[in-house]
C-alpha cells in the first residue's frame, strides 16, 4: 500500500507543529540555560532581559502556578532550576517575545551567578559516592558462585560504550494555544501526549481535561521525544497562560543537542566462564549506567540493560547487577533499544575476549550457546517459538557464511594494511513495555454515512509507519478500500490515557485496539444484514472488496449501502476498543516473571574493510535474516530494519558523544557530531525475512520491529576488532566504543604512542580545528 | 536606502526590501511561510532545507541545489529560487514517485531537501543517472529514518523514468516539471545588474559563498551591513598565463574542481572534492573563502600550500601578490591590510609534471572536518632523488601549516622509507597539535606520520609500500 503520508512528505505538504497556519497573536519563546554543570543559583536577574524591545514575559521558576515539576518516573526535575542547577542546558528561564530572534537575544542579556560545586561526569565516581537513582537491581538465575570452579576457563573484561545522540530531523518544538476559559490546546512534537497533558496540568495546576494535546507527526522520534518533548510543551502552555497569546518554542539544532537528553553512557566490568568446548557456564556482569542528571526513564532503561544481558544466549548461571548513577550531564532518556543495546554489547565483548582465550572463531561460540526452546532466560520467562537458531542457521546458509569467511581470509594474506574483519551478531528482543500497566492501549473508529471510515488511536506517527500500518489492518478488518480510511491526529480529548508510542509495541498496541472496535462495527452491521435479508447465521456474512457476501457468495449489498441503511436503522456505526497485552507480568522483588509477549530473533552478518596505515574503515555488506511474523507492510517493515541498522552501525563507530570534565557537551552541534550519511551506509545491504513465524498477538500475525534491528550494529564493533587483529593480532585491544577512527589507529599503534616516537613539542592552546 | 533585490521565487516576481544578510531559509519559512522548506541544524550539515538556485548562463538557467539556511537573501537577486512548492505538479514527478514506491521516506523532515537536490539532479542535460550520481546528489543529505538503501534505489527508477534524457525540456515535455521552467531564461534576462550602494566593502562584513559565517554568526547577519561579494563584477573564472593558473577568489569549490586546467594540475582533484565538503556546499564555498576563514584545518588551504600559490590581494587599485605561506600569521591573523580583498589565487605553472596528493581523516569518511588534513607536492628525477618537496598538514597548529624544515630535508634525498621517517621526525618538531573534539594530540600526531607515509606509498607504490615501514620498527 503506497502511504498516504509519503506521498505528502515528498510534496513537502505534511505539517510539522511550526508548519502549521499561525494563530494570531503567535508568540515567540527562547530558553535561558545552565552555562554551569552544578552548583547554587546566588544571582539571577532577568531585567534586563524584560526590558529588550520586543520582549513580552521573562518567566522563572516562582511564575509556576502549579508545581515545578516534571520527572516522568520520580518527581525530581523542576521545569525550572529554582535554587540549584545541575547540568548545562538545564532550563532556568523563558523569554517570551515577538519574534524567536528577539528572544534569543534577550536571553543574552540574563544574568545568572552560580556557587560551583564538583561536578560528577563518571558513573563509577557518582556511585563510589553513593548518587544513584532507586536501588541497584541484581537479575539471578542458578548459582554463578558455585559455577566458577567447574568452568575450564574463567576471563574477566571492562567494557564502555558511549552515548548517542538522536537526531531526529526535527528539533523539540511546541505551540501553545489558548482556548476558551482556562483550557489550552498544545500542539507537540511527542512521542507521549497523553504524558504532554499531565505535565501540562500539573505545572498549571490543572485538572487533565483542560489541556488537550494533538500531535500530527513527528519528524523523527526514536525515543527522544518519549518524555524529553515534555518540558518545551509545558513551558509553551505556561507562557500561554501567563500571556494570554497563542506561543511557539522551536529549539534549534544546537539548544536541542545541548539541552536534551541521549542514549545513556555505560561502564560494565564481566566475568565469563566455560568449559574447553566453549560452552558458557557462567556470567557475571555489573553494569554502571551513566543517567545523568535526573531519573528521567533511567530506572526502566536500566531494567531492560538485564533484561536483554544475556542477548540470544542460554547461560546456566548468572548474575546480572545494574546501577542507575546520577551525574552532573543532561538526563539521558530513551533511546531506539531502551538499554538493550548495553547489555549485548557487554555479552558480545564476553564472547569475543572468550573465543581469544580459547583460539576458536568467535562466530562458533556464539552458535553453541544460541536459545533454544524451554531454555529460561535469567528473569524467569521461558523460551518458546525460538527462532535464534534458526534465524542463524538461514543466514548462514542464504548468505553463504563459510565462503564468504574464506574470501576474506584470503583478501587478509593478499593485502597487507588494509585487512578484512567479518562479524555474525545474532540478536534477541523482548516485545512489550516492562512497565506491565502500560501494555494497553484504545482506539476510537467512526464510520460515517458516505462509508468513509476515520480512525483515532493512542499511536503517534513519527516515521515509523503507524499510519499505514493501522491503515492497512482497518482495511483488512472492513473490507473496504484503504482510500477510505482516515487516521486522525493523535488527541487526548479523543484517546484518553494513552502510553507512549515506544517500545516497539505502537502497531500491536493500537493495531489490536482498532481491531476490536472494528469488530464491534462489523458485528452491528452482520447483525442488521442478517435481519434484513432473513439469514438464519449472521456469523457466515463477510465483508470484503467493499461488497456484503454470505456463504461465500455475493448479496448484492455494497459497503456504502450497508453503512447508509444501518444509519437509517439507527445503528451505531461508531466504537471504542481497548486492548491490554494479555499473559505478561513481573514481580520485581524477585526479579523473575513473564515481561514479555513474546521475542523477536535474527542474525546479522557483517563486513568492514580497515584502512590500517590511516585508521580509517568502510562497512562493505550486511546481510540479515530477520524475524519478522507477517509483514503488514513490506516496505515499512524493511525501512524499520534498514534504518535501525544504521542508528546501531553510527553508534557503534562514528557517533561520538563527547563531554569534558566540566560537564561541557564538546559534540553539540551537526559539525562535530556526525551520524551515519549516504556514503557511511553499505551498498550490499540485504534483508530477508523469516516470515511464517505467526505471533499470535501481533495484529494479523506482525512482530514487532521497531526497535530489534538497531542492535546488529553492534556486530560491527566485532568485524573491525577483528580486522585490528588481523593487521596485528593482540588479545588486549579494548572494548570502548564507539570504534571511531582515531580509536582504531591509536589502538593499532599503542606501542609507538606509549614509547614517545611522537613527542609532543610545546603545547599551544589557541583553537586548532574551525 | 539599497535597491530592491530583484528575483524570481518560483512562478512569481519579487522586489523586496528585506536585509540582504537574511538567510533564505528564514525568508522563506518566516517572512513567507513557505515551510515545505525545513531547518534541520542551519549549518548546512544536514540538506533539509535544500532549495535550487537558478542562474542564467548564456541563454538557458543552470540549476544547482545549495542549503538555503548559508544563503545571504540578496545574493538572489537575477536568480531563480525554487522550492519544493514550485516544482510542485498535480501529479507526482519522477523523483517523488521514486521516493514513494521505494518508501524511502519515513519521518519525511529530510524528504522535501531530497527531493530538490534529485530535481536539480535530473534537470541537468548530459548528466548520467545512476547510482553514483544518486549517491553524489545525496551527500549532503542527512536522513536518520532510512539508513540511505531506499534512496539509493531511486537510482533505478530513474534510469526507467528519465533514462539518458535528463534536462528541464525533456522534463517539462513529460509533464514532470511545471511549464513555467520554460520562460525562466527570458524572465531572468530582464533583470537588471544588482546596484552597488557606493560599491566600496570598506567597514562592511564581506560574505563570500557565506559557508562558515552564517554557522559561526548568522544571527547577527540579518542586522549587519554585509557586502556580497558574489554580487561584483565577479572576480571568478580561471584562466592560464604564461606562469601560472589565476583562480578568482569567488570560484567555488564545484568550478575549481570540474576544470580542466586545474585537473590537469591536480589529476585526483575530485577525489579529494568529494572528502571535502557536500555538492550543496561545493556550490556556495569558495576559494578565496577557504582562505580567508583561516581555519588551521581548512582543505583547499592545504593544498594550496604544498603548491605554493601567490595570492592577489587588492585595495582600490593597488594591488599586492604574496605567497600563501606567508599570509597566516597566528590562529584566524592574517596579514591583510585594512580594505584589501583577496581577488585571486595564482597556482605556479611550475607545478606542472609534480607529484600532488592530498590527504584526509575525519571521523566521518566523508562531509566531515578533518582530523588532521595533509597535502604533499614534489618533484623527482629517474633515479628518485626528490629534488624538490612541500609537505603541508591541517589541524595541528594554530595556522594551516607548511612544513617548512621537513620539506627542505626531503630535497635532494632518495626516495626510501628511511627517507620517509626521518622527514616524519622533523615533522614531529613543526607540529603543536592540541586535544580537542577533533582528536587527541596524540592522535594528531599518529595521523601526521600515517598521512606523510600515505603520501609515499601513494606516489611512489613502486619504490615504497607500508608493509616496509611497519618492518623498519
Amino acid at each position: 500500500m503506497k502511504s498516504t503520508d509519503a506521498i505528502l512528505h515528498t510534496r513537502g505538504e505534511s505539517r510539522y507543529v511550526d508548519d502549521l497556519p499561525q494563530p494570531e497573536g503567535l508568540l515567540h519563546a527562547a530558553v535561558f540555560f545552565s552555562p554551569i554543570a552544578h552548583g547554587r543559583i546566588q544571582n539571577f536577574d532577568v531585567s534586563r532581559a524584560r526590558q529588550s524591545e520586543g520582549v513580552v514575559a521573562v518567566l522563572t521558576a516562582e511564575d509556576i502556578p502549579g508545581e515545578n515539576q516534571i520527572g516522568p518516573l520520580i518527581p525530581d526535575q523542576e521545569l525550572l532550576a529554582e535554587e540549584e542547577v545541575v547540568y548545562i542546558g538545564q532550563p532556568v528561564a523563558l523569554i517570551v517575545a515577538q519574534t524567536a530572534e528577539t528572544a534569543r537575544k534577550a536571553a543574552g542579556r540574563i544574568v545568572l551567578d552560580v556557587e560551583e560545586y564538583p561536578v560528577i561526569t563518571d558513573p563509577r565516581e557518582a556511585y563510589q559516592k553513593g548518587q544513584i537513582f532507586g536501588t541497584p537491581r541484581t537479575f539471578q538465575l542458578g548459582d554463578v558462585d558455585a559455577a566458577w570452579p567447574h568452568c575450564e576457563v574463567v576471563v574477566e573484561g571492562h567494557c564502555e560504550v558511549g552515548g548517542q545522540e538522536h537526531v531526529y530531523l526535527e528539533t523539540q518544538r511546541a505551540r501553545a494555544v489558548p482556548g476558551e476559559g482556562r483550557v489550552i490546546r498544545v500542539y507537540s512534537s511527542t512521542q507521549s501526549p497523553y504524558a504532554v497533558q499531565k505535565h501540562v496540568a500539573r505545572v498549571l495546576g490543572y485538572p487533565n481535561h483542560l489541556i488537550e494535546v494533538d500531535v500530527l507527526r513527528l519528524g523523527g522520534g526514536f525515543g527522544g521525544k518519549e518524555d524529553q518533548a515534555t518540558p518545551w510543551a509545558c513551558l509553551t502552555a505556561l507562557a500561554t497562560w501567563y500571556t494570554g497569546h497563542p506561543v511557539e518554542l522551536v529549539l534549534t539544532r544546537q539548544e536541542d543537542m545541548l539541552m536534551t537528553g541521549k542514549r545513556h553512557p555505560y561502564c560494565s566490568d564481566f566475568k565469563i566462564g566455560v568449559t574447553r568446548e566453549g560452552k558458557i557456564l557462567a556470567y557475571e556482569v555489573r553494569h554502571y549506567q551513566n543517567a545523568g542528571a535526573a531519573a528521567d526513564l533511567s530506572p526502566a532503561i536500566l531494567e531492560r540493560t538485564l533484561f536483554h544481558s544475556t542477548n540470544s544466549y542460554y547461560i546456566p548461571n548468572v548474575r546480572l547487577f545494574a546501577v542507575s548513577c546520577r551525574t552532573h550531564l543532561p538526563p539521558f532518556t530513551a533511546f531506539r533499544g531502551f538499554g538493550g543495546p548495553q547489555g549485548m554489547f557487554v555479552m558480545e565483548a564476553a564472547i569475543a575476549r572468550v573465543a581469544e582465550a580459547l583460539g576458536m572463531p568467535r562466530e562458533e561460540i556464539q552458535r553453541k550457546n544460541l536459545l533454544q526452546e524451554n531454555d529460561l532466560f535469567p528473569y524467569g520467562q521461558r523460551v518458546v517459538d525460538c527462532r535464534a537458531r534458526r534465524s542463524w542457521d538461514v543466514a548462514m546458509e542464504t548468505y553463504r557464511f563459510s565462503a564468504w569467511k574464506k574470501r576474506v581470509e584470503q583478501f587478509n594474506r593478499k593485502h597487507f594494511h588494509r585487512k578484512k574483519g567479518l562479524a555474525v551478531m545474532p540478536i534477541c528482543f523482548g516485545i512489550s513495555f516492562t512497565a506491565t500497566f502500560l501494555n494497553q492501549a484504545s482506539a476510537l473508529v467512526h464510520v460515517y454515512t458516505d462509508g468513509s471510515v476515520s480512525i483515532s488511536t493512542g499511536g503517534v506517527e513519527m516515521g515509523q509507519g503507524l499510519r499505514a500500518n493501522i491503515t492497512t489492518i482497518a482495511a483488512r478488518a472492513l473490507g473496504i478500500r484503504p482510500e477510505r480510511i482516515k487516521i486522525e491526529s493523535t488527541n487526548t480529548t479523543r484517546i484518553a490515557n494513552m502510553s507512549p508510542s515506544a517500545a516497539s509495541a505502537t502497531t500491536v498496541l493500537n493495531g489490536n485496539a482498532t481491531l476490536l472496535a472494528i469488530r464491534q462495527i462489523v458485528s452491528r452491521l452482520k447483525s442488521m444484514i442478517a435481519r434484513e435479508l432473513n439469514l438464519s447465521d449472521p456469523d457466515r456474512v463477510t465483508i470484503h472488496d467493499e461488497k456484503v457476501w454470505y456463504r461465500g457468495s455475493q448479496t448484492g449489498w455494497t459497503w456504502t449501502q450497508l453503512v447508509q441503511t444501518a444509519y437509517g436503522k439507527r445503528i451505531n456505526l461508531s466504537a471504542q476498543g481497548f486492548f491490554a497485552t494479555p499473559g505478561i507480568y513481573f514481580d520485581k522483588q524477585k526479579e523473575k516473571g513473564r515481561p514479555f509477549a513474546y521475542h523477536v530473533y535474527g542474525t546479522a552478518i557483517l563486513e568492514v574493510t580497515l584502512d590500517c596505515l590511516r585508521g580509517i574503515y568502510t562497512i562493505d555488506a550486511v546481510k540479515i535474516v530477520h524475524d519478522l511474523g507477517r509483514p503488514l507492510n513490506r516496505l515499512i517493515d524493511l525501512g524499520q530494519v534498514e534504518g535501525g541498522l544504521a542508528q546501531g552501525l553510527g553508534w557503534m563507530t562514528v557517533e561520538e558523544l563527547l563531554f569534558d570534565e566540566k560537564g561541557r557537551n564538546l559534540s553539540s552541534a551537526l559539525a562535530t557530531y556526525k551520524p551515519p550519511d549516504v556514503y557511511f551506509m553499505p551498498d550490499d545491504l540485504q534483508v530477508t525475512f523469516l516470515e511464517n513465524a505467526d505471533e499470535p498477538i501481533g495484529p494479523y500475525g506482525n512482530k514487532a520491529v521497531g526497535e530489534p534491528p538497531f542492535m546488529y550494529g553492534i556486530g560491527v564493533f566485532f568485524a573491525l576488532r577483528q580486522a585490528m587483529q588481523a593487521f596485528r593480532p593482540r588479545k588486549d585491544y579494548e572494548f570502548k566504543a564507539p570504534l571511531t577512527p582515531e580509536r582504531v589507529l591509536l589502538e593499532l599503534h599503542r606501542e609507538e604512542v606509549r614509547q614517545g616516537c611522537l613527542r609532543p613539542a610545546t603545547v599551544e592552546s589557541a583553537r586548532q580545528s574551525d | 536606502m539599497a535597491a530592491p533585490i530583484h528575483f524570481w521565487l518560483n512562478n512569481e516576481e519579487l522586489r523586496c526590501n528585506e536585509p540582504p544578510g537574511l538567510s533564505v531559509l528564514d525568508y522563506l519559512r518566516k517572512r513567507r511561510r513557505l515551510v515545505g522548506t525545513k531547518e534541520g541544524c542551519k549549518e548546512g550539515d544536514c540538506g533539509a532545507c535544500t532549495v535550487l538556485v537558478g542562474e542564467l548562463q548564456g541563454r538557458q538557467v543552470i540549476y544547482r541545489p545549495m542549503t538555503s539556511c548559508l544563503m545571504p537573501l540578496g545574493e538572489l537577486h537575477g536568480k531563480h529560487l525554487v522550492t519544493i512548492e514550485g516544482i510542485n505538479r498535480p501529479e507526482l514527478n519522477p523523483v517523488q514517485q521514486a521516493i514513494v514506491q521505494e518508501g524511502a521516506t519515513q519521518c519525511g523532515f529530510c524528504t522535501p531537501g531530497i527531493v530538490m537536490s534529485l530535481m536539480g539532479y535530473i534537470m541537468q542535460k548530459g548528466q548520467v543517472v545512476d547510482a553514483r550520481g544518486i549517491k553524489r546528489w545525496l551527500s549532503g543529505h542527512l536522513c536518520r529514518c532510512t539508513g540511505y538503501r531506499s534512496l539509493k534505489a531511486v537510482a533505478g527508477h530513474l534510469q526507467t523514468s528519465v533514462g539518458d534524457r535528463p534536462g528541464i525540456e525533456n522534463l517539462i515535455r513529460n509533464r514532470w516539471l511545471p511549464e513555467y521552467f520554460a520562460h525562466m531564461p527570458r524572465r531572468l534576462a530582464r533583470i537588471a545588474p544588482p546596484v552597488h550602494r557606493d560599491g566600496k566593502p570598506e567597514n562592511r562584513l564581506i560574505i563570500a559563498g557565506g559557508t562558515d559565517i552564517y554557522v559561526q554568526r548568522g544571527e547577527e547577519l540579518p542586522e549587519t551591513d554585509v557586502f556580497l561579494f558574489n554580487l561584483m563584477p565577479k572576480p571568478k573564472g580561471i584562466r592560464l598565463s604564461g606562469k601560472a593558473l589565476h583562480i578568482g577568489a569567488l570560484t567555488t569549490f564545484e568550478e575549481l574542481a570540474a576544470h580542466a586546467q586545474v585537473r590537469r594540475l591536480i589529476p585526483r582533484i575530485r577525489e579529494y572534492m568529494h572528502l571535502i565538503a557536500s555538492l550543496q556546499i561545493r556550490h556556495r564555498a569558495t576559494v578565496g573563502g577557504n582562505i580567508i576563514n583561516a581555519s588551521p584545518i581548512a582543505d583547499i588551504v592545504i593544498l594550496f600550500l604544498a603548491l605554493d600559490v601567490r595570492l592577489v590581494l587588492q585595495k582600490g587599485r593597488q594591488r599586492r601578490v604574496l605567497p600563501l605561506r606567508q599570509f597566516y600569521l597566528g590562529y584566524k591573523r592574517m596579514d591583510q591590510r585594512p580594505g584589501e580583498i583577496l581577488v585571486e589565487v595564482q597556482i605556479p605553472r611550475d607545478v606542472e609534471g609534480c607529484r600532488i596528493h592530498f590527504e584526509k581523516v575525519s571521523k566521518r569518511r566523508t562531509l566531515d572536518i578533518a582530523s588532521v588534513n595533509s597535502a604533499i607536492c614534489l618533484r623527482s628525477n629517474d633515479d628518485g632523488t626528490i629534488e624538490s618537496a612541500a609537505v603541508a598538514v591541517g589541524g595541528v597548529a594554530p595556522v594551516p601549516l607548511f612544513l617548512e624544515k621537513t620539506s627542505r630535508f626531503l630535497e635532494g634525498k632518495s626516495c626510501r622509507p628511511e627517507t620517509v621517517l626521518q622527514a616524519v621526525e622533523i615533522a614531529m618538531t613543526e607540529i603543536s597539535p592540541i586535544s580537542d573534539v577533533r582528536g587527541s594530540a596524540d592522535y594528531k600526531r599518529l595521523l601526521t606520520r600515517q598521512l606523510i607515509i600515505a603520501h609515499f606509498t601513494t606516489l611512489f607504490p613502486d619504490k615504497m609500500q607500508v608493509r616496509e615501514f611497519y618492518e623498519v620498527h
